[in-house]
């Protein structure tokens, strides 16, 4: 296979070591685990749908670094990166994409549908554009309850496309809620690219028209990311209403497990992967700086590798749910 | 170590596939994320990726070979150093995740019983009561509960300054304020997603619907999002929330603005489905489903608004759900109704009882969950059953109740249980077609005499 070449950012910051050494950390748990999970869906211990985020870790590593306690977060059916970055157990994510019982939950939500009450995750929504007033509703409690709280609310490009996004603009402009509207354009919708999708010349603009502040971000830079979340924070935290960020990344997966991936050529997806990766970005910027951080990388590696086969062990391990629980959660009874 | 290489399932249903061509050889290394094979599946050509680093030591399954079982080793990994004949023979593949077909327990399996149903007076004998519409009883339901809980708040299209397109959310707006009485654009779907994420958030919102007809831009919120949550979160994520508004024919509004949800919404586990007649109803099940920690569809409808029925002055009353009202005890036939059904259903008792027909009325008041009991019960008595509803007859709430009285009263049954029910047609305008496309007291009448061959 041909050598990689080494991927450089030729962005300035004055990111901490020890920033940095958390960002390629935790991004490259997104990465493992995935990997990790499409090994098992080979293995036919993960059924049914199954989203990798490969590629993207950045997106959701360098915005929950913007983030305080009680902030809110919800995603789509592309969820495991969030999860793991806002903390969730890795065990109970895999665990769950394998149907068990030891799963987030108990293994009736599968990979699209997870939630934390704990982690102020809420879901994992298959509905593309769904999730976008579900999030906007979130961040009205907040501001209901008159607190600084700020939710993230994540969506696809495609989904970017939905009546329900724009009519949750307007309420979350005309009501100011503190949503953050973060756009993972990852420049496909299952096989329609953006372009095939839209003439808007950007996703992000169109916020405008609800008079929604908003940027554009390099999304494949973990920096990038995190100092565009900060603004879009500040933003919301000051009460001054909702803030769109249109990531720009890239997924290297097919849309899900089973997508031949026929729309793009594999020399995008090796040119993205050689020239762009987040977690290849990270790791250049560390060595620059200081190469003797190698050894302090391969521990990191030696690490995640031994969560990632600590959680897959348990998802293979723990029991399939009791058949008493098909008729459990279904109501509160009170 | 050495690992094995297995062939992947690269699609939800794929047993078997084609190792259409390898894109390594043996001695290459390769690197998480490398494309190692091109894999045909049954459906699509497919390129599988290598997970673990190493140096691909033997390739076991050669290129062009089909009907490779998923999990057969297809090729070994090796690290620096190590041969691939080195090691032994290769494992047994790990056991294939078949997951066995677990015998379905029937106990396990069977839908837990229905709890023992509360046969008790709604409230205490000699309570005073209160003449008063059903607009005005629902009003009180929610000002007393925004009272009791700062957490309740009512959002929708013209709750708030214009007082309620139907009048009732008369006054909130002044005792309340425009934080927890919120008029929102004309947007259901959107406001509908914004409802149930504060519900997450630790709101109870009540949103009311213009009317239902209009919920269906917001369906996927109700049943997708709030209906489901519960389950698909394992128990961690409740949605207390109630959508409410009026159901079903007004008068002279036609097809688009006059049908009945009843059946679609009952049909869906995870909700609960209320659809009262009287205003004590409205009332006390109206308390009860802003109080439910579960998502309660609330079906009111327009004619019963202005009607007057006596509430009971009590401080705080409330009617649980899957409890029916007996309206009139009777032994020759059983009729089934809720909502403006009642109506049919008790004007056509008064007149069969001058005929000497004398009818149980039974009002569900709640369809999720039903008071089956109620109904059997009084079925074995009667031996008859007409059930009335102004909905839909095909797949309707009176086909379930049907099913439910063969099921469990076949042996007690003298006659078919007949249904009353709207026609199978899209509402007409002409006044004359409308009543046709309606049920009737008449239509009652003319059924019980059917069931009770006179
Ligand atoms: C309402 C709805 N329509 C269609 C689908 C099927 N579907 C699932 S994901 C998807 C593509 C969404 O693409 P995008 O929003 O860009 O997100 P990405 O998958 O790229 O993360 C489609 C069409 C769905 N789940 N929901
Ligand atoms: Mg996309």
């Amino acid at each position: 296979m041909a050598a990689k070449r080494a991927t450089r950012s030729t962005r300035k910051s004055n990111a901490s070591k020890e920033e940095l050494l958390q960002y390629y950390k935790d991004m490259l748990l997104i990465r493992r685990f995935e990997e990790k999970a499409g090994q098992l869906y080979g293995m036919g211990l993960i059924g049914g749908f199954c989203h990798l985020y490969i590629g993207q870790e950045a997106v959701v590593v360098g915005l929950e670094a913007c983030t305080e306690e009680d902030d809110k977060r919800i995603t789509t059916y592309r969820d495991h990166g969030h999860m793991l970055a806002c903390g969730m157990d890795p065990k109970g994510v895999m665990a769950e994409l394998t149907g068990r019982e030891g799963g987030l939950s108990k293994g009736k939500g599968g990979s699209m549908h997870m939630f934390s009450k704990e982690a102020h995750f809420y879901g994992g929504h298959g509905i593309v554009g769904a999730n976008v007033p579900l999030g906007a509703g979130l961040a009205f409690s907040d501001k209901y309850k008159g607190n600084d709280r700020v939710t993230f609310t994540y969506f696809g490009d495609g989904a970017a496309n939905q009546g329900q996004v724009y009519e949750t603009y307007n309420m979350a402009q005309l009501w100011e809620l503190p949503v953050i509207f973060v756009i993972e354009n990852n420049k496909y919708a299952m096989g329609t690219s953006v372009q095939r999708a839209t003439k808007s010349p950007s996703l992000w603009e169109r916020g405008a028209a609800y008079g929604i502040k908003g940027e554009e971000v390099d999304g494949m830079d973990v920096l990038a990311v995190k100092e565009a979340g900060q603004r879009a924070v500040e933003h919301c935290r000051a009460a001054k209403g909702p803030y769109i960020l249109e990531v720009m990344t890239y997924r290297y997966r097919g849309h899900s497990m089973s997508d031949p991936a026929k729309y793009r050529t594999r020399d995008e997806v090796q040119k993205m992967r050689e020239e762009r990766d987040a977690i290849e970005q990270v790791r250049a910027r560390l060595l620059e700086a200081d190469p003797k951080v190698e050894d302090e990388l391969k521990a990191i590696d030696k690490e995640i590798k031994e969560v990632v086969n600590a959680a897959a062990d348990f998802s293979k391990e723990s029991p399939e749910p009791a058949l008493s629980e098909l008729w459990t959660d279904i109501t509160i009874e009170a | 170590m050495a690992t094995e290489i297995l062939m992947p399932a690269l699609s939800p249903t794929m047993e078997e596939g084609t190792l259409a061509k390898w894109l390594v050889k043996e001695g290459d290394t390769v690197s998480s994320g490398d494309i190692m094979a091109e894999i045909e599946t049954d459906k699509a050509t497919m390129e599988f990726e290598a997970v673990d680093e190493g140096i691909v030591g033997k390739i076991l399954v050669a290129e062009g070979a089909e009907g490779v079982k998923v999990n057969t080793p297809i090729a070994v990994l090796v690290e620096e150093g190590e041969s691939a004949d080195d090691i032994a023979a290769p494992a047994a593949a790990p056991a294939a995740a078949v997951v066995e077909e677990a015998p379905v327990v029937a106990e396990a399996a069977a839908a837990p019983a229905q709890v023992a149903v509360d046969r008790s007076p709604d409230y205490p004998e000699g309570t005073e009561m209160v003449s008063t519409t059903v607009r005005e009883a629902l009003r009180d339901a929610m000002a007393e509960e925004m009272r009791a809980d700062d957490t309740v708040f009512v959002m929708g299209e013209e709750v708030a300054e214009y007082q309620g397109a139907y009048k009732v959310t008369q006054g909130l707006l002044d005792e309340f304020g425009a934080r927890r009485v919120v008029d929102t654009p004309i947007t259901e779907h959107g406001f509908a997603g914004i409802g149930v994420g504060a519900s997450w958030g630790g709101l109870k919102p009540i949103v009311e619907f213009m009317t239902f007809n209009f919920a269906m831009q917001a369906i996927d919120h109700i049943i997708n999002s709030a209906a489901k949550t519960l389950y698909m979160s394992g128990g961690q994520m409740g949605s207390p929330i109630v959508f409410r508004g009026p159901n079903g024919a007004a008068a002279r509004v036609a097809a688009q603005h006059s049908q009945d949800y009843a059946a679609w919404y009952a049909s869906v586990p995870g909700l609960r489905v209320v659809q009262p007649y009287s205003a004590a109803d409205a009332k006390g099940l109206l308390k009860s489903a802003i109080r439910d920690p579960n998502p309660v569809v609330f079906l009111e409808n327009e004619i019963l608004y202005g009607q007057s029925f006596d509430v009971p002055k009590l401080d705080d009353f409330t009617i649980p759900f899957g409890k029916a009202r007996i309206w009139r005890e009777g032994s020759d036939v059983t009729l089934v109704s809720w909502g403006i059904g009642m109506k049919y259903a008790l004007e056509a008792a008064g007149e069969l009882a001058k005929e000497g027909i004398n009818a149980e009325v039974i009002d569900l008041r709640s369809l999720r969950p039903i008071d089956m009991p109620a109904v059997i019960e009084s079925v074995k008595k009667t031996n008859r059953c007409v059930t009335i509803e102004e909905a839909w007859p095909v797949a309707s709430m009176s086909d379930h109740i049907g099913s439910a009285i063969m099921r469990e009263a076949f042996d007690y049954l003298d006659a078919p249980v007949l249904k009353c029910t709207g026609k199978d047609v899209p509402m007409p305008y002409a006044a004359n077609l409308e009543k046709l496309a309606l049920t009737s007291t008449k239509e009652v009448i003319d059924a019980v005499k059917a069931v009770t061959y006179r």
